[in-house]
């Protein structure tokens, strides 16, 4: 049998994507279609049974009184993450910008928290963050009484958006230097010449040329924001008194601490559609702000 | 075009049920080249090369057994509950599985198990009529045994005698004990000694407990008279006069008198950071190359009882393993009179053939003779296992969440106590 010309592209294309695509169904459509399949069972992890329960798993979350605590928490750890990251790396990567001396060794601190494996790192903070770490050590040392960081209710979500800012900010300060190195000269020279102050070229200049990179940064952090894990594990299991237990983390709870792997797919159902949504919310939003070169 | 869909699925279809059968073909019908596999908490080289030993052994009678592996889960009991768990669902059931007393009663009611009683009432010389009732209570339901509680293991007090002399201390908690003044105040007294004496080092250590797993407050709140929860389950225990009692106990050793470490410090008796431990026996391993002098004692005689408590793990076989029947056998074995004594040095045994500090001290050379007596003998005939629940996870999970209002030096806690009740009351009623 011989193949035309068109048949023939079109083969090769299907095999070029097909190991793409195969992983892609194994691993990101088949389980998400397992999720699914889940949360509308009851499901008996021990026994190995199940059975249908339609729609109970998500009226479930209306009566489970850790549902608004946990919806709050990751509402705080979501805003407080993103604001603390953007607007940390944006100010590294001005200042990294100005091409002084020894940029690159800080450039380079910065950033190797980044390749940290990240259970190490939490780890590593959560000795320094014991009411008797180092952190409170250091601080006695200048005559200030430390809080515990990570048994208070207020400062256990900070220590969690601090360790998680501080090992992902050099990622987006790495973006957003490349965006700041990629502005044209020429521009930054003009508005100088129409006599454009600092913060009126960071307004009107910088901005709004850096604002596809920080449409960018703003989605892979909100959506990695919502997937925290790991440091909530080490640092707090949730506490105290579910102050930091945030959706991936209740729903890792339910679906095998509980055994309830019915309402865990429920929720994960619920975490993949607020991320979605958030997503698609700001893909859709960029029109407004995102300035784009004709 | 409709035929080539028939086709593809016809060839689907044949390939499924190949599968199928491929299988089916290498599950319980095999009785040959059979490889057990026992997922276990413990990452001791000692104990798991005394497993692997007994392992060794039957298979010389048993050439069926290709092998036996002890498959080690790292990480805390939440963490290997989980795995265990995750291993059951996902479709890799161990043969056999090591399973924490705080999970009897879910794996026990739903039917995940299988009924052990059979196999060991039929093995030669097994002898399971001398399992002490206590030590099966929590495995057994109607007339079967679910799983062979395999380590009961007492909570003791383990002492630091350097640290206590050093603080000033005259009495140790063995003369106390003698004298019969071993108490709760007293161990409070030791333990805010200690502390106030040496900035560096803590009074008394709950370990494991880190304001986490607060199942193990079991060991100060039994002596009050209190408990999580009534013996039907049903009503919680966290509200009654005798809980506040032995919470305002804890809350005022630890705040007040700074007899305890307080929330976020760590110190680990067995590095010499504390001068009085709650541990279990099984613990007493750490002490080996004897790093100061020691001493252990049964736990304090409370206000309202001289309340002792045991953790437990029993060993089952998930009914969905590839070789239930071998697994049976393997642990029928693993159990008898002869192999529960080799055992017994680190995990103590439910038999009461066994359970005497004379048969005991052959296999324990840590301890004296009395220390035996009084914290494992005793300790196990007299004892109660911690509290445990079917959603014992989920309970916890509650309760930990409603009790972090009261590890706060301003607490009020008899609020925080209600607090526990109102968020575990509906799990205690399903």
């Amino acid at each position: 049998m011989t193949l035309t010309s068109k048949k023939r592209d079109e083969l090769a294309g299907w095999l070029f994507i097909a190991p793409q695509a195969l992983g892609f169904l194994a691993f990101v459509v088949a389980p998400l279609a397992a999720v699914v399949w889940y949360s509308v069972q009851d499901v008996n992890l021990l026994a190995g049974t199940s059975t249908f329960a339609g729609a109970d798993n998500y009226a479930k979350l209306f009566d489970d009184p850790t549902a608004p605590k946990v919806a709050r928490a990751t509402a705080i750890f979501c805003v407080g993450l993103v604001v603390l990251n953007l607007a940390l790396a944006l100010s590294l990567a001005l200042l990294l910008n100005l091409k002084l001396r020894g940029t690159t060794v800080f450039r380079t601190i910065f950033f190797s928290p980044v390749v940290v494996t990240l259970v190490a790192w939490t780890i590593v903070w959560n000795f320094l963050l014991q009411d008797n770490g180092g952190i409170n050590a250091l601080l006695q040392a200048i005559g200030v009484d430390g809080p515990n960081w990570l048994r208070g209710n207020g400062t256990a979500m900070l220590s969690v958006i601090v360790v998680q800012v501080l090992k992902n900010v050099g990622l987006n300060m790495v973006l957003f230097l490349a965006a700041l190195q990629g502005i044209p000269t020429s521009i930054m020279e003009a508005s100088q010449l129409d006599g454009a102050g600092p913060w009126r070229r960071f307004r009107s200049v910088i901005l709004p040329m850096i604002s596809p990179t920080t449409l960018l940064t703003a989605i892979i952090t909100v959506a990695g924001a919502l997937q925290v894990f790991a440091q909530i594990q080490v640092l707090t299991l949730g506490g105290p008194a579910d102050s930091t237990n945030v959706l991936v983390f209740y729903f890792y709870q339910q679906a095998f601490a509980n055994h309830d792997l019915g309402y865990g797919s429920a929720l994960a159902a619920v975490l993949f559609l607020v991320i979605l949504v958030l997503t698609l919310l700001q893909w859709r939003m960029r029109r407004r702000w995102v300035f784009h070169e004709a | 075009m409709a035929y080539r869909r028939t086709r593809l699925l016809a060839a689907a279809a044949l390939s499924a049920v190949a599968l199928a059968s491929t299988a089916c073909s290498g599950g319980a019908g095999d009785d040959k080249n059979i490889a057990l596999r026992m997922t276990v908490w413990t990452t001791d080289k000692n104990q798991l090369a005394l497993f692997d030993s007994i392992a060794a052994e039957y298979r010389t009678a048993h050439p069926e057994v290709a092998s036996v592996k002890f498959d080690v889960v790292p990480g805390d009991t939440s963490a290997y509950s989980a795995a265990l768990t995750t291993q059951l669902s996902g479709g890799n059931p161990p043969d056999l599985a090591w399973i924490l007393e705080r999970d009897a009663p879910d794996f026990v009611q739903s039917g995940a198990l299988t009924d052990l009683k059979p196999t060991l009432d039929a093995a030669a010389g097994y002898n399971a009529g001398e399992l002490v009732p206590s030590a099966t209570k929590l495995w057994t339901k109607d007339s079967g045994l679910y799983a062979y509680p395999f380590s009961t293991s007492p909570f003791g007090m383990f002492y630091n005698k350097n640290l206590l002399t050093q603080a000033g201390i005259t009495e140790t908690p063995d003369q106390l004990l003698a004298s019969g003044r071993w108490t709760w105040d007293a161990a409070r007294q030791i333990a805010t000694q200690v502390a106030a004496k040496d900035t560096g080092k803590a009074g008394l250590v709950i370990r494991e407990f880190e304001y986490k797993q607060w199942v193990l407050l079991a060991s100060v709140w039994r002596g009050f008279g209190a408990d999580a929860w009534g013996p039907d389950g049903k009503t919680c225990g966290f509200s009654t006069p005798e809980m506040t009692s032995a919470m305002t106990f804890l809350h005022q050793a630890i705040f007040t008198d700074k007899a305890l470490p307080g929330p976020g410090t760590t110190a680990d008796f067995f590095a010499g950071e504390s001068g009085l431990t709650i541990a279990q026996i099984s613990r007493a391993g750490l002490l080996k190359a004897k790093p100061f002098e020691w001493g252990i004692v049964p736990l304090p005689a409370g206000p309202k009882a001289n309340a002792q408590v045991i953790g437990q793990a029993g060993i089952g076989v998930p009914v969905k393993g590839k070789h239930a029947k071998a697994a049976a056998d393997f642990l029928a074995f693993f159990t008898d009179p002869a192999n529960s004594a080799k055992l017994g040095q680190y995990f103590p045994p439910a038999r009461d053939s066994l359970l005497n500090a004379a048969t005991l001290a052959k296999a324990n050379p840590l301890f004296s003779q009395e220390q035996l007596q009084n914290v494992v003998v005793n300790g196990i005939k007299t004892g109660a296992v911690l509290p445990s629940h079917t959603g014992s996870a989920r309970i916890a999970s509650l309760v930990q969440s409603a009790l972090d209002p009261m590890w706060k030096p301003d607490a009020d806690v008899p609020a925080a106590l209600a607090g526990v009740c109102q968020a575990i009351d509906p799990a205690l009623s399903q």
